[in-house]
């Protein structure tokens, strides 16, 4: 596992959520809200699916660690890895 | 009813086991063709079912659709249609000034059993894998606020609870609220996702009130000696209702005008029909439109199906214009099956080219007549041309708790 697989990761769970969207050109730098049409419903559907699909949970008090594809990376990475160990 | 203003139907959008617009259903009711055909239901295998086959993207993001529910959808497509139908151009119209008033027979068990189902096949019961749609998804007034997010409308919705009468309820509480003002565009009529809920399916076959028939498109036979209950379908209805003077100032083409109706309660079982009701329900919605049962052409029943309900219904019917002689008498339920929330709406609108056409639509699938049911002016196998034309509909809509909902639609005469 690395970033560039948990961007990826995360980046399957937008094109579920937000079918409509474009994603072949998204900024891992810039807010994930400031370039697509995703609401906070949509980001508890992304805390859902990690914990569904990954079994990652994010405290509520930690969501915005996932304001970009950089942050999600950063924070995410440490929690796959660990799943993976375990 | 004299002093209170004129309602005209001036647009209709509709989605029905037999197509997706009027033309495409009516012709299919003409042509004596089923609508009804085998649906996977948790639990309980093929079921024979109306399914709707529109295209929920026409009208809906991918995301809305995901988002929200299949009544919503239905609700969606209906109500766009039915915009379009009536030539109302939003962008010219104050959006606080339309209301929405949809029937429902349920709404919530589709979701619920789904995220229960999910919870147990999938997530050992944990409840933090319960969606935070769930809420939103089934609040009663889902599928009417899920039109107005889609076409950004701001005046009042709501939802009517009526059971199987919800159809007819819908449009009688859009014709109330144009009469108080409360709105100048009423988007009223019925929904329903009741196919996607197997609770629906096992608590009728409970009952010993589910259809089964080897062929799906023979399942629903109302009046016939071997009818042994509903087919359960989906669908919806929805009408552009207005005032007359309205509608005649932005120049609408006038559809119909609604002549009269009545809705009132049998107080005695939750499940069994009461005909002594439903006789008062359809003689109290002919004196409210001034009428006598020689007035009306058409009497669109409501009959499901079932051994006891349609006979309970063809005493009521036959009390009411069993002497009439001018009265024809059909059933669309042996077509599409039992839309639910949308029967009476979807039912009614099947009915309505018969203004034009002068054509009363068979009802199918009666290939022996039960006697109880040989009601005068029963049209079965074949659609009747009725010498002078059909002027006058009265559409039938009943429902569990004893609701009872009748509706009298005219031909629109200036």
């Amino acid at each position: 596992m690395d970033k560039e697989k948990v961007k990826q990761i995360v980046l399957d769970i937008i094109a579920e959520i937000a079918p409509d969207e474009d994603l072949n050109d998204v900024k891992s730098d810039i807010r994930l809200r400031d370039q697509l049409d995703l609401d906070s419903m949509d980001f508890l559907d992304i805390v859902m699916e990690l914990r569904k699909q990954h079994g990652i949970d994010v405290p509520e008090a930690e969501y915005r660690q996932l304001e970009s594809l950089d942050s999600c990376a950063n924070y995410l990475l440490p929690k796959f890895e660990a799943g993976a160990a375990a | 009813m004299n002093q209170l203003p004129r309602i005209v139907l001036t647009g209709i959008g509709l989605t029905c086991p037999l197509g997706n617009d009027l033309p495409t259903y009516r012709e299919a009711l003409l042509a004596g063709k089923s609508g009804v055909s085998l649906f996977p239901v948790r639990n309980m295998g093929e079921q024979p079912a109306g399914v709707c086959d529109f295209d929920q993207t026409k009208y809906q993001k991918r995301k809305e659709i995901r988002v929200g529910t299949r009544a919503g959808s239905i609700a969606i497509y209906c109500a766009n249609e039915a915009i379009l139908s009536a030539g109302l151009n939003l962008d010219e119209t104050d959006s606080s000034r339309i209301g929405i008033y949809l029937g429902i027979t349920e709404h919530g068990n589709v979701e619920t059993e789904t995220e229960v189902c999910q919870l147990f096949d999938h997530y050992n019961e944990e409840v933090k894998y319960w969606t935070h749609h769930h809420n939103p998804r089934t609040v009663a007034n889902n599928p009417a606020g899920e039109i107005t997010v889609n076409l950004g409308l701001t005046g009042p919705h709501y939802t009517i609870g009526a059971a199987c009468a919800a159809g007819n309820a819908g449009i009688i509480q859009g014709v109330q609220q144009l009469r108080l003002g409360e709105c100048d565009f009423a988007l009223a009529g019925g929904v329903s996702e009741s196919i996607r809920a197997y609770g629906i399916f096992a608590g009728f076959k409970s009952q010993g009130a589910l259809a089964a028939h080897e062929d799906p498109g023979k399942a629903s036979r109302p009046f016939d000696k071997d009818r042994n209950g509903i087919v359960v379908s989906e669908g919806g209805c929805i009408y552009i209702l207005e005032r007359l003077d309205d509608a005649q100032k932005r120049g609408a083409e006038i559809i119909a005008e609604v002549a009269g109706y009545r809705i009132n309660s049998d107080g005695t079982d939750y499940v069994l029909p009461n005909p002594e009701r439903q006789e008062e329900c359809m003689r109290q919605a002919l004196a409210n439109a001034n009428m006598c049962p020689e007035d009306i052409d058409l009497v669109s029943t409501h009959a499901t199906s079932t051994p006891q309900g349609d006979e309970q219904e063809c005493k009521a019917v036959r009390n009411v214009f069993g002497e009439s002689g001018n009265t024809l008498v059909n059933n669309t339920k042996s077509f599409i099956g039992h839309s639910m929330g949308a029967a009476g709406a979807i039912e009614l609108a099947g009915n309505i080219p018969s203004f034009k056409d002068g054509i009363a639509h068979a009802t199918i699938n009666v290939d022996n007549l039960d006697p109880a049911c040989a009601l005068p002016g029963l049209v079965t196998g074949k659609p009747v041309q009725k010498s002078g034309g059909i002027k006058v509909i009265l559409n039938n809509s009943f429902g569990m708790l004893g609701i009872n909902s009748v509706l009298i639609l005219k031909k629109f005469d200036a």
